[in-house]
């Protein structure tokens, strides 16, 4: 088939190609990245020192809900998806996703989902203000007006999220190359088909959880109303049977990245490949049995503090699989550390940090104390920043020579992961030390005794906030005016996107199935 | 070898651009917007001033929804029509409608994960249960723990439906209609175009009697006893999830009226009929789902 694409606006409106819809994808998580990423920078001026500074109570609450509803919805998962889009159909030898069409209302319904939530700014009552977890009653009986317009556009981006995940799995299960094995596939596609299974199972739990609000709020019906015979801690439990697989729907294909990206700069086969596919099913099907970790201080039953304490402890063995894989990949390897791998190897590390203190709140007794504290925010912002962003960053680093057949500044690239990795440790290793100490989250002032850390903390976010700017003009300046990439960028890559594809990729690609051997 | 390669996968139809998918996202916009306006004026939960506009803006963007909907799937049916799918395209369309019909199973799970943990927990423990006694004692000293629950802690009283009036005859119909699906299906396999027809309109019919005793039944529920969807978290749990189950033998219903239309004009072959399919999948998805209600919201 010829290279021949449409152009104009139309070209993006109405698209069935999987390469512009990644794109899009890529683009549209990077804007919300700014926006909640700005976000962060307000709740960070606030926090800079004790006392109310710029920003009102109201407000702040409203900061807080919004970055974080924004970052894992908007930005975190979208990029995901775009990833997904540009390669599995490359690493599988199809010649686009499944479900074409499907693919592009999947995108488009989330730059609506996103203005229908940012409009709530603008709302009588404000933006949504109850933290990102929406917990009744603070979202059903004290809740602003906007918080139905949250609500719904919470069903479109469940709506797009559960057709994008049908796309995955059909494409995986229906469109591989003949040849491609299962257990021949690259970890990416793996980790991006438990991932789709994932979404599929909880999106909806997500949904039924949301409309229970809404009658709640407005039909008088009781599910999280102790009174009419519900019970709000109810509401907890079927959020986190959704959030919990979230956190790992937010990063196993940040695992299939590094899992990419360490081989391809060690030039050595990935440790334990088989291991690996088994240890990220086993994390999937954990994490629908350990939800109420999130909610130890609820007060549960003794029994029920048990079984999610042992439960969600027993993660810590795929993942201790999947961190001694990556480690033993790179075990006598002939390691060179381009920007990818610099950013491979911080995942690894600062992931297992954010792992260990995992454990940590893992274990009930002691999560009394962490509970709510800034200890759990530099827990999850250790995975999911380092985690989950620097698992896209190496990605869009390693296949950017591909995507766009130009190559970046490797010196701008290396500064670029430097200054992540300077900023992001100063921005959340002191919220350890402030949130052991009993700094609780979501809260605008603090005890004089915290602010030394908070100080620390907000000079790193506004230096990691000014390193995303730098990333932009990084990835720009590569792609009108990079140098042009060779086909095979990277001695050590492997894969069919690598092997079999010139750089670009072109519009349509394997139109005709490779043979893989 | 390579022929086979060839004649799997090289006609993997990629269609072209199509302008359906932005519509019905805009279109799900305004749904969501008007919907969320509309919600709160005509519930008066929410002051919204003189805005009237929700109700007008909802039904508009449903219309559109509507219309894109039978452009979008015209647009697959005249393709499919003019031999574009292969074998492997008609296996994404039946994988994709599995999936799909997954995730409808986890959001009815939602509801029913939320009745057995109200049952099983917090009735138990508003009455006093595990270390809930004082709780019990100081808030809500009157409160008889039982379900169904026909009188709620605050004091909101109802009545609880019984299983073997109408939801009896209705668990009846949908399993019949089931059957009448089935010999359609087979029907259809052996190419048995007036079979085919009379049962796949049949089922219809069965679906359309469904839901008119399901609304006798809520007509009932409302006006003699006293069961509402404010009545406490009976009648929350009660309306949802037979109401969102309603929803679905609705849809399920359209689905079929379009299939025995599609009947009528010939559409299906014994071996190319994706829709049909999808549509006996969705059928029989919604009668289980009934029948668990049947179990668990009437029965138990």
């Amino acid at each position: 088939m010829s290279d021949h694409h449409p152009t104009g606006i139309t070209r993006w409106l109405y698209t069935t190609n999987h390469k512009d819809i990644g794109s899009m994808y890529l683009w549209f998580s990077f804007i919300m990245f700014l926006i909640g990423g700005a976000m962060a920078m307000v709740i960070r001026a606030e926090l800079y020192q004790p006392g109310l500074q710029f920003v009102q109570p109201e407000f702040f609450n409203q900061m807080t809900t919004m970055h974080g509803l924004i970052m894992v919805f908007g930005a975190v998962m979208p990029s995901m998806v775009g990833l997904a889009n540009w390669l599995i159909p490359m690493m599988i030898g199809a010649p686009d996703m499944a479900l074409p069409r499907m693919n592009n209302w999947s995108f488009w319904i989330l730059p609506f989902a996103f203005t229908l939530l940012l409009s709530s700014f603008l709302m009588e009552g404000g933006a949504p203000n109850f933290g990102w977890t929406f917990y009744a009653p603070l979202s059903t009986t004290y809740g602003p007006p906007s918080t139905d317009f949250f609500i719904l556009g919470v069903h479109m981006m469940g709506i797009s999220s559960i057709m994008g995940a049908i796309n995955v799995i059909v494409t995986v299960f229906n469109m591989r190359a003949p040849g491609m094995t299962l257990m021949k596939m690259p970890l990416f596609v793996w980790t991006w088909l438990i991932t789709a299974f994932l979404l599929i199972m909880v999106m909806p739990v997500l949904a039924g959880t949301v409309t229970m609000m809404l009658t709640d709020r407005h039909f008088g019906t009781s599910f999280f109303d102790a009174a009419g015979g519900g019970d709000p801690v109810m509401f907890q439990h079927i959020f986190w049977f959704f959030g919990h697989p979230e956190v790992y729907i937010m990063i196993l294909p940040a695992f299939g990245v590094v899992s990419e990206i360490i081989p391809a700069f060690s030039r050595k086969k990935l440790f334990g490949y088989s291991s690996m596919v088994y240890a990220t099913a086993s994390i999937a099907l954990l994490s629908f049995i350990v939800w109420a970790h999130h909610m130890f201080a609820v007060g549960m039953p003794v029994a029920g503090e048990l079984f999610f304490m042992i439960a969600t402890m027993l993660i810590a063995v795929p993942t201790g699989v999947k961190v001694f894989n990556w480690v033993a990949t790179m075990w006598q390897g002939s390691l060179t550390f381009e920007t990818p791998m610099l950013f491979s190897i911080a995942f690894v590390i600062l992931f297992t940090i954010g792992g260990f203190s995992g454990v940590m709140l893992a274990m009930a007794p002691v999560d009394f104390q962490y509970h709510d504290t800034y200890f759990v925010v530099a827990h999850f912002h250790y995975v999911l920043f380092p985690g989950a962003i620097f698992g896209t960053t190496a990605a869009v680093y390693y296949w950017l020579p591909k995507w766009t057949g130009k190559m970046y500044n490797e010196t701008s690239g290396k500064i670029h992961f430097w200054l992540s990795m300077i900023f992001v440790n100063l921005t959340f290793f002191p919220m350890h030390f402030s949130g052991l100490a009993g700094m609780p989250r979501r809260i605008p002032d603090y005890n004089m005794m915290f602010a030394d850390f908070n100080m620390w903390a907000s000079i790193g976010a506004f230096g990691l906030g000014l390193t995303q700017v730098y990333f932009l003009v990084t990835i720009i300046m590569a792609i009108r005016g990079g140098k042009k990439a060779d086909e095979k960028q990277w001695d050590g890559a492997t894969g069919l996107e690598w092997d079999a594809l010139p750089s670009p990729a072109p519009y349509h690609t394997f139109s005709t199935p490779p043979k893989v051997d | 070898m390579s022929t086979e390669t060839e004649e799997k996968y090289e006609s993997y139809y990629v269609p072209e651009q199509s302008p359906w998918p932005i519509v019905g996202a805009v279109a799900l916009f305004f749904i969501a917007y008007g919907g969320a306006n509309f919600i709160q004026q005509s519930t008066d939960t929410v002051d919204t001033g003189d805005a009237s506009w929700g109700g007008l803006v909802f039904m508009a963007a449903l219309a559109v929804m509507i219309y894109m909907v039978f452009r979008w799937w015209g647009d697959v049916i005249k393709e499919s029509m003019d031999g574009l799918y292969s074998a492997q395209m008609d296996r994404s369309f039946k994988q994709g409608m599995l999936w799909f019909i997954s995730s409808e199973v986890m959001f009815f799970a939602a509801f029913f994960g939320a009745l057995l943990y109200v049952r099983q927990f917090v009735i138990p423990w508003l009455g006093g249960e595990g270390n809930n006694m004082m709780t019990h004692a100081i808030i809500w000293p009157e409160f008889a723990p039982q379900w169904p629950l026909t009188t709620t802690p605050d004091g909101t009283t109802t009545t609880g439906m019984g299983a073997w009036g109408l939801p009896a005859i209705n668990t009846a119909i949908l399993l019949t209609s089931s059957w009448t699906l089935t010999i359609a299906h087979h029907a259809l396999k052996a190419n048995n175009r007036q079979a085919l027809l009379n049962y796949t309109s049949l089922t219809a019919l069965l679906g359309i009697i469904f839901l008119a005793l399901q609304v006798m039944e809520y007509h009932h529920a409302y006006t003699e006893m006293g069961l509402t969807l404010g009545s406490g978290i009976y009648g929350s749990t009660f309306f949802m999830l037979t109401g969102f189950h309603g929803f679905h033998v609705t849809l399920g219903t359209i689905f079929l009226i379009v299939l025995s239309i599609r009947c009528a004009k010939g559409h299906f072959t014994e071996k190319h009929h994706f829709a049909y399919e999808a549509g006996a999948w969705y059928w029989h998805f919604v009668d289980v789902v009934w029948l668990f209600l049947f179990i668990f919201v009437y029965l138990m």
